[in-house]
C-alpha cells in the first residue's frame, strides 16, 4: 500500500476497479500481440501447405531450377544463395563486432565508450534501403573494380549485411560481457592476470553462451535482410560458385517476385516464406537454448 | 473502401450542387472528390505529375497515384480497387475486357556505360547479347571484355515488352543480373562499365548511354515517325467508358497541355 502514490488526503490515488479495468486492458494487449504470430504463421501456412503437398516439400527445397513462367519452382539456389551471404556477413562482421563488445566491456575509457556505444546504436536507426543504395553505388563498383567482373555479388551482400548486424553483435556481446559476476574478474586480477589475461582467461569463456546468442541472432537479422541484399546481389537465381557470384536469396524471391505472382507462383512464394520462417525460428531456438545454458551454469 | 469513396464523392456532388444552387462561385476548374489511380511503375511518374497539374487546376480534386505493376494495375482496374488502372504493356487476351485510354507512348532504350565504345547495335545483336550468345563487347565491336547483362524481375511491365518486341520466341539468359526498377537498372548500368540494360524513354539521362538500333536513336521524333519500333503504350484502364470527374481527368490528360507535359516528360504525345 505504501508504495502507491497518495494524494493530498493520503488516500491513493488510483481505485481498485479502475486497476482492474487497467489490467484487463494490458493483458489484451498483451494477447493481441502474441496472436500477430499465430494470425501470420496460419496465413502463410495454409497458402504454401497445399503447394507443397502437391509439389512434394523435397523438391521444392533441393530443386535447383527455378522457372515459374514454366511451373517448375525449385529454391535450393535461393537457400544456398542466403546461407552463402549470411555466412560472409558474419565471416565480416563477427570478428569486428565482437571485438568492439570486448573493448566497449572491459577496456574503453568511459568518455570514449559513450560516443562509440551510441555511433553503433545509430548504425540499427538507418533505414535498410539506404545501406542498399550505398552498396548499389559504393561497394558494388569497388568490388567490380577489384575484380573485374560485375561486382553484384555474395561479397558485397555480405559487406553491407557485415555493418547492418554490428549493433545486434555489439550490443549482446556487451551486455554478455558485463553479465559476468565481478567477482571473477577481481579472482582473477587478484592472482596476478592481466588484464588481457582476464579477458581471454576468464571473461570471455564464462560470457561465451550470451556471445553465440548474439551471433546467432546476427545471423537471423542476416537472413532476414530483403532490401538491402536485393539492391546489392544481382538477384541471378543460379547456384553461387565463388565469393563473386551474383546470388538470389530467400527473401528476394519473395519481396521481387510477390507483386506479380499469381496461382501456383503465389503458392511457391508462400512455401519460400514458410522455409524462410523455419530457418528464422531455428535460429532463435538455437540463441535462447544458449543462453539458457549460461544461466543453468 | 470504394463504397466508401463513392459515398465521399456523392455527398460532395450534393454539396456542390447545394452550393451552386445557393449561388456561391464553384471552385475554379469545378470539380471535386478523389481518384486512385494505381500500376505500372512506369506509368507512375507521368501519373504524378499530370495528376499534380489536374490539382492544382481543381483545387476540390485529390488524386493518389499508387505503383505496383502493370499486372497489378489490370488487376486493380478490374476488381475496382482503384478507379484507373494504369500499365506500360498491350493487354494479354486473358485481361481484356476493360477500356483503355492510351495516354502516351513510350520507347524501350537499350543502355550502356558512358565509357562504352560501342553506339549502335542491330536487333539480332540485341538479341544474341540478351540470349546470352554474344558474350563479349569485342563480339560488337567493343573491349574484349564480358558483357554483363542487367534484367528487369519476372512480371515488370518493360521486360514484357522488351521480350515481345526484341527477343521473340529467344529465351533471355539465366546469368543476367536482375533489378527491380527502371532507377535501379539505370544506376546499375551507369556505375558498371560492361554492363547493358533496357529503360524507358522517359527513364533516360546523361549517367547511361542509350546506343541506335539499326541505326535509329531512341528519341520522341523517331518514336512518332514509326523510325524506332521498340515502343510501347502507356494505357489508363476503367472498367467502363470513364465518366464524371475521371472522364474529366482523363481528356485534360489528352488536352494539348496534358499532351506538351507528356512530352516534357520525355516521352512521346499522342495528340
Amino acid at each position: 500500500m505504501n508504495r502507491q502514490p497518495l494524494g493530498t488526503m493520503g488516500r491513493p490515488v488510483v481505485s481498485r476497479p479502475a486497476e482492474r479495468v487497467a489490467e484487463l486492458l494490458l493483458l489484451l494487449s498483451a494477447i493481441a500481440s502474441a496472436a500477430g504470430i499465430i494470425f501470420i504463421t496460419a496465413f502463410v501456412a495454409g497458402s504454401g501447405i497445399p503447394f507443397l503437398a502437391r509439389t512434394g516439400i523435397w523438391a521444392f527445397i533441393t530443386g535447383s531450377t527455378w522457372r515459374p513462367d514454366h511451373g517448375v519452382f525449385g529454391i535450393f539456389p535461393m537457400i544456398a544463395g542466403s546461407a552463402a551471404v549470411t555466412a560472409c556477413a558474419l565471416a565480416l562482421g563477427t570478428p569486428l563486432g565482437l571485438a568492439t563488445a570486448v573493448y566497449l566491456a572491459e577496456f574503453a575509457p568511459r568518455r570514449l565508450a559513450a560516443p562509440v556505444r551510441q555511433s553503433v546504436q545509430l548504425l540499427a536507426g538507418i533505414p535498410s534501403v539506404v545501406y542498399g543504395f550505398y552498396g548499389l553505388t559504393v561497394l558494388v563498383p569497388l568490388v567490380s573494380r577489384v575484380s573485374s567482373g560485375p561486382g553484384f555479388s555474395v561479397l558485397a551482400g555480405g559487406m553491407v549485411l557485415a555493418v547492418m548486424v554490428l549493433p545486434t553483435l555489439v550490443s549482446l556481446g556487451e551486455d554478455a560481457i558485463a553479465s559476468v559476476p565481478p567477482e571473477y574478474r577481481e579472482g582473477s586480477l587478484a592472482l596476478g592476470a592481466t588484464r588481457w589475461q582476464t579477458m581471454m582467461g576468464v571473461l570471455v569463456p564464462t560470457a561465451k553462451p550470451g556471445l553465440v546468442a548474439a551471433v546467432v541472432l546476427a545471423m537471423g537479422r542476416a537472413v532476414g535482410e530483403t532490401m538491402a541484399v536485393i539492391m546489392v546481389t544481382g538477384n541471378v537465381a543460379r547456384l553461387p560458385s565463388s565469393l563473386l557470384s551474383p546470388v538470389y536469396t530467400l527473401t528476394g524471391n519473395i519481396a521481387l517476385e510477390m507483386g506479380y505472382a499469381a496461382g501456383d507462383h503465389q503458392q511457391a512464394l508462400f512455401a519460400t516464406g514458410m522455409v524462410l520462417f523455419a530457418f528464422i525460428m531455428g535460429l532463435n531456438f538455437l540463441a535462447r537454448a544458449s543462453s539458457r545454458g549460461r544461466k543453468k551454469r | 473502401m470504394l463504397c466508401t469513396s463513392r459515398f465521399r464523392l456523392l455527398l460532395v456532388v450534393i454539396a456542390a450542387l447545394v452550393l451552386a444552387g445557393c449561388g456561391k462561385a464553384a471552385p475554379p476548374g469545378g470539380h471535386l472528390g478523389t481518384i486512385t489511380v494505381a500500376g505500372s511503375t512506369s506509368v507512375q511518374p507521368l501519373s504524378e505529375v499530370l495528376s499534380q497539374r489536374f490539382m492544382e487546376l481543381n483545387p476540390g480534386v485529390r488524386i493518389n497515384v499508387q505503383g505496383g505493376g502493370s499486372t497489378a494495375g489490370v488487376k486493380a482496374a478490374r476488381e475496382r480497387a482503384a478507379d484507373i488502372g494504369q500499365s506500360s504493356r498491350e493487354l494479354k487476351p486473358e485481361e481484356k475486357g476493360l477500356h483503355e485510354t492510351v495516354i502516351a507512348r513510350d520507347a524501350i532504350a537499350i543502355i550502356v556505360h558512358p565509357s562504352n565504345p560501342v553506339r549502335e547495335l542491330t536487333s539480332a545483336q540485341v538479341q544474341a547479347i540478351f540470349a546470352g550468345r554474344l558474350a563479349s563487347w569485342k563480339d560488337v565491336g567493343g573491349p574484349d571484355r564480358a558483357i554483363v547483362l542487367v534484367n528487369r524481375e519476372a512480371g515488370s511491365g518493360t521486360l514484357g515488352v522488351f521480350v515481345e518486341l526484341v527477343m521473340g520466341k529467344d529465351q533471355l539468359s539465366d546469368r543476367a543480373i536482375v533489378q527491380n526498377s527502371t532507377g535501379a537498372v539505370r544506376t546499375t548500368v551507369s556505375t558498371t562499365r560492361d554492363a547493358v540494360g533496357y529503360v524507358s524513354l522517359a527513364g533516360l539521362t546523361p549517367e547511361v548511354k542509350a546506343v541506335a538500333i539499326d541505326g535509329v536513336s531512341p528519341t520522341i521524333d523517331n518514336v512518332l515517325a514509326g523510325k524506332y519500333v521498340v515502343s510501347r503504350p502507356f494505357i489508363y484502364l476503367t472498367p467502363q467508358a470513364p465518366e464524371g470527374l475521371v472522364k474529366a481527368y482523363i481528356d485534360f490528360v489528352l488536352s494539348a497541355e496534358g499532351q506538351a507535359m507528356v512530352r516534357k516528360e520525355g516521352l512521346v504525345p499522342v495528340r
